[in-house]
């Protein structure tokens, strides 16, 4: 399964991951029109964190055996069988927030504008993720369990 | 106190249709040109600190930023140019040195261009360098006398010879401090030489102990200050060089402030943090060209006589016979650094005003070398703004038996010349020890960046080569037919020894 | 013989769920029976407020999708309630005079509703209790059927407060009656109840504390009001008693297993007789922070205890590191999160905390022996798992107490170490 892996020590806390992952999951993908339209529905699934000059990117880590798909009230919470992506079915979702308690990485965010959660999803269905194609640094990178 | 006088270089352009006021620009920038006004939601840009390095405009995610010359122009003046004016301003309101940092920007053409290299055509017929095998082996080190055989003896040889360096082509790194540059910079470099089979020149800064593991790729610098030369440094590397000047600021000194000399560099090069680190101009124990020779022989002795020792030193007037002197003084690879080199931080004045074209202290010391029958004892390597392959191959036509390369280098780790590494501020990563700021620079990509350019270039080297009918390195090296000159005076001509286009 | 005979769950929620998980991990083979006495597919318990509310329909009440039990190879008997163990014979005995054999057997049977004892008049037609689907079902026809104007909800508890929301939802008055001092006295501290209070009292909900009812009025067998014990009158059409559930030991006594409050079970949650497990609301467990044993009714305990005893009934060793009170609830879209010891008493503890009296915004830690054991967030939730992780793995925090309830707290602000512990494999190289 594909991982995102951080490197702290290359990580420039641009931010570029944040914004394009935002671009990624917005409506039109066009990211002009995205920030001019969406910004404020959309949560990165990616966040950085930063502390004097160090800093990472951090998303959901898409755990083997993942806290928040066991606290799941709903069942929203899924894993999905082909990439092995934890992934969050909105339509399911209520907005309980175990999720959000149990994450020990913190990758779990309340929506902008539903009650519901938002996370990274691995950009299912694109080769790689919008975060790790964009980082100028290579910051965060796409590693494959399997290789 | 606001310097009136002095005016900003460039203006900072930025279109409110593209900008989305992501602030990457904010962040990235280390001169606060960008600021984030969460009132207005706005990102605004003053101009006034902007520096021209292009991190912004580069890394800005819908290339929104542009970065043109400031737009105040002076009345045009064939004499008191906006530069001269300029100058003057800064020192006026400051009272100060000007400084600059890499090398001469100064226009007054380049040689390099006004020569042009021979191609064939129906006789001599070209090599076709995707087909043929092409040589650019290069050994830099004492050639033989002569050649004797005995049977029986390794390899049948019975002269012994002096220690070699082997390149794989006749590219390599220029020496560029740690301390100069940063870390990341510094690995990546070295890292780079290891890949392609050449060699880093570690400069005066010492060698870090990281760096050990890459003896087998590594020049190591005996400069003036002597920074980190200790027995341990004298092992850990494959040849020695004794800088005795630079082609940047000839006859002066090097200066690395206190606040560049943190823990690991006060380490490095032996010296208590936050001191300065003072290169004096001339070595205090060499004042003759016998004071030379005693110290090339001293390192010698000190490693068994298994190193090549080179000198390098700047291109200036008497360049010729320093040069020869420093052959006969026992120095089996000679570095001569041109008028176009770089530096961390060098007086302007003394950067643009001090010190010969590499082309013309090339081309006379080999000549010289040859008229006086040692050329072989000594190879050559040419420095000094050496930009692309084609300035390679014209550097081998005029006798160099290889090049170094320092801002090439660090162009293609990113560096865009703002001219301002003495500020330390290098948004790139590259000239700056501030870790916020090294961080940008990650050594994986720096280093893939520099073996890519050396690729490209040995593929044109190649290229070049095969359309001149050449497919050994050694048969281009001193062969000035090669080359012809256009726009050059017949005295030019005479230096280079090369004819005009249409001889 | 286990392996000819099939897995048996009795339960149909979490703690089942959880149970098939473990099990086909690692065993895709052996049949797996379930029974569970309510008739519907597994579903979301804590759903039913969101149904009555109307903010899910029945397709959205569903725990796991339709083909659950095919996909994972289980024969689910649904609507049948299993009357009887026998330990000896492997056998369960259920109300439509079926026998179920068994190799290994796990008890889900969950937790029954509290009502109050000797309480006249609770046959009234608008009494209800609040835990199964039914129960919503049940609810929701009364409101449809009766002018119901008022309500009055007993228990200020989690289950209770999610009734009033659904109610409030539903533009029915309603008050709320409480035994303690406070409502949600067992997760909260009295700041973070008053939060809640006020807030709940801003969207029209009247709250009665320290007392309870003490008398059911009806009037020809239809609910008119209620009666409190410090003489408080309350007409209301509809009554829920959602005063919290105890552990429904009935069959795992009656099989001679060791019970305390609940199903006794080692760390492996094998009960006392050898090959029966049991998982969930039934069971009582060792609480990870005090050391107590108790029942501890929370669905992701739940999960993980069934998913332990589903791996160690086909061979593994899986052990339950102790219960963790947790509870996030979102009261009238004020999300709250509690997590721990929240209410302490004794010398030993430190508390941090911070209000902001503007927004609402409440957090609260907990320190023991520079250890966070407990967390309230009330409002701002963010990330508030960083902090569950620390007081899982007890942590010591003692090198960066003061940035715990900075803005910007992450998991940057803790050492390298745990750092790297917590996404090692699967993330930051450090």
């Amino acid at each position: 399964m594909k991982r995102i892996i951080a490197h702290e020590e290359h990580c420039i806390g641009c931010r570029l991951c944040e914004i394009h992952c935002l671009v990624q999951h917005s409506k039109s993908k066009k990211i002009v029109k995205a920030f001019r339209t969406e910004r404020d529905r959309i949560v990165p699934g990616v966040k950085v964190e930063e502390s004097g000059y160090v800093s990472f990117a951090l998303q959901c880590r898409h755990c083997d055996e993942a806290p928040c798909i066991e606290a799941c009230m709903t069942g929203a919470m899924h894993r999905d069988e082909t990439t092995g992506a934890v992934l969050c079915d909105v339509d399911r979702c209520v907005g309980c927030w175990m999720c959000i308690m149990v994450c020990p990485v913190g990758a779990v965010a309340r929506g902008a504008d539903r009650q519901v959660v938002s996370k990274c999803d691995l950009c299912i269905g694109e080769d790689v993720p919008a975060c790790v194609a964009n980082c100028p640094n290579e910051a965060i990178v796409l590693e494959d369990e399997d290789e | 106190m606001r310097k009136w006088l002095v005016e900003p270089d460039f203006l900072v352009e930025r279109d409110p249709d593209r900008c989305i006021q992501c602030q990457v620009c904010v962040r990235q920038c280390a001169n606060d040109v960008h600021e984030y006004d969460p009132d207005e939601e706005l990102v605004t840009s003053d101009s006034s600190t902007c520096v021209g390095c292009h991190r912004c405009a580069t890394l800005c995610p819908t290339g929104a930023v542009a970065i043109r010359r400031a737009p105040l122009e002076f009345r045009p003046h064939g004499n008191w140019t906006a530069e001269t004016l300029r100058n003057i301003y800064k020192q006026a309101e400051t009272g100060g040195m000007l400084l600059s940092g890499m090398g001469s920007d100064r226009r007054m053409g380049v040689t390099w261009d006004r020569m042009l290299l021979n191609a064939s055509q129906v006789t001599n017929p070209s090599i076709d360098p995707l087909r043929e095998p092409m040589e650019l082996l290069t050994h830099l080190g004492r050639k033989p006398e002569r050649v004797e055989f005995r049977e029986g003896a390794p390899g049948g040889l019975a002269t012994r010879l002096e220690p070699q360096l082997e390149l794989q082509l006749p590219v390599m790194f220029s020496a560029m401090s740690y301390g100069s540059i940063s870390y990341s910079a510094s690995l990546a470099l070295a890292r780079a030489a290891r890949e392609t089979g050449t060699f880093a020149n570690s400069g005066e800064g010492g060698l870090h102990e990281d760096f050990r593991r890459f003896a087998g790729n590594m020049i190591v610098q005996v400069a003036s200050g002597r920074f980190g030369v200790d027995v341990d440094y004298l092992n850990n590397c494959a040849a020695l060089e004794i800088k005795i000047g630079q082609g940047a600021k000839p006859g002066i000194g090097g200066h690395l402030p206190g606040e560049k000399v943190d823990a690991a560099i006060s380490a490095t090069r032996m010296i208590p943090r936050g001191t300065d680190a003072l290169s004096p101009a001339p070595h205090h124990d060499i004042y003759s060209i016998e004071d030379l020779r005693q110290l090339i022989f001293a390192l010698k002795e000190a490693t068994a006589y298994t190193k090549p020792v080179a000198v390098k030193i700047a291109a200036v007037h008497n360049v010729s016979a320093i040069a020869s002197g420093s052959v006969r003084a026992g120095a089996d690879i000679v570095v001569i650094d041109g008028y176009r080199g770089g530096t961390g931080a060098a007086p302007t004045m003394i950067r643009d005003n001090v010190g010969i074209p590499i082309e013309f202290a090339l081309a006379a010391v080999d000549s010289r070398l040859r008229e006086e029958g040692i050329r072989h004892q000594a190879s050559l390597v040419a420095a000094g703004g050496i930009r692309s392959s084609a300035d390679v191959v014209k550097a081998v036509a005029l006798g160099a038996d290889a090049v170094y390369i320092g801002t090439a280098a660090l162009v293609a780790m990113g560096c865009h010349l703002c001219q301002k590494c003495y500020t330390g501020k290098c948004n790139w990563g590259i000239a700056t020890q501030d870790p916020y700021l090294t961080k940008r620079l990650n050594p994986n990509i720096a280093t893939r960046r520099l073996v890519n350019l050396l690729r490209a270039w040995a593929l044109e080297i190649k290229e070049m080569m095969g359309g001149m009918g050449i497919n050994a390195i050694e048969s281009l090296r001193g062969n000035r037919e090669h080359l012809r000159g256009v726009g050059l005076t017949d005295r030019e001509l005479g230096i280079l020894r090369i004819k005009a286009a249409g001889e | 013989m286990s392996d000819k005979r099939p897995f048996l769950i009795i339960g149909n929620s979490a703690a089942a769920v959880g149970t098939v998980a473990g099990i086909r991990k690692r065993d895709r083979d052996t049949p797996i029976t379930l029974i569970a006495r309510e008739a519907e597919h597994t579903y979301s318990r804590p759903l039913i407020s969101y149904l009555l509310a109307g903010k899910v329909d029945e397709e959205r009440m569903l725990y796991r999708g339709r083909d659950f039990y095919e996909k994972n190879g289980v024969d689910a008997v649904l609507g049948v309630e299993v009357t009887r163990i026998d330990a000896e014979s492997r056998t369960v005995e259920t109300d439509d005079g079926r026998t179920f054999p068994f190799g290994k057997l796990l008890i889900a049977t969950g937790g029954a509703p509290v009502v109050p004892e000797d309480l006249p008049g609770t046959d009234a037609r608008g009494v209800f209790t609040f835990t199964t689907w039914e129960d919503a079902r049940r609810i929701k026809s009364h409101i449809e059927t009766t002018d119901v104007k008022q309500a009055v909800v007993v228990g200020g508890g989690l289950i209770g407060l999610k009734a009033v929301e659904a109610l409030v939802e539903l533009g029915i008055r309603t008050t709320v009656v409480e035994l303690a001092d406070r409502i949600l006295s067992a997760t909260f501290d009295l700041t973070a109840s008053e939060v809640a209070l006020d807030f709940l009292k801003g969207k029209g909900v009247e709250v009665h504390c320290r007392t309870t009812v003490s008398e059911v009025r009806g009037h020809e067998g239809r609910l008119a009001g209620v009666l409190l014990r410090d003489g408080t009158e309350l007409p209301c059409e509809l009554l829920i008693f959602a005063i919290g559930v105890v552990p429904d030991t009935r069959l795992a006594r009656g099989a001679g297993i060791a019970c305390g409050r609940g199903i006794v079970t080692d760390d492996g949650m094998q009960t006392s007789i050898e090959g029966i497990y049991a998982a969930g609301d039934v069971v009582e467990t060792r609480d990870l922070l005090t050391g107590a044993r108790r029942p501890m009714p929370i669905l992701p305990n739940a999960y993980r205890q069934g998913f332990i005893a589903g791996a160690n009934m086909v061979g593994g060793k899986l052990t339950s590191r102790g219960g963790l009170s947790m509870n996030a609830v979102d009261l009238c879209g004020l999300p709250t999160i509690s997590v721990g010891i929240t209410s302490p008493e004794g010398e030993e503890y430190e508390i941090l905390s911070s209000l902001d009296d503007e927004s609402g915004s409440y957090r609260k830690l907990v320190l023991r022996d520079n250890r966070i054991v407990g967390a309230i967030f009330v409002g701002r939730i963010d990330r508030a798992g960083i902090f569950t992780g620390l007081i899982r793995e007890k942590v010591d925090v003692s090198g960066f107490k003061e940035l715990l309830l900075s803005q910007d707290f992450g998991l940057i602000s803790l050492p390298n170490e745990y750092r790297k512990h917590v996404v090692s494999g699967m993330g930051i190289e450090v």
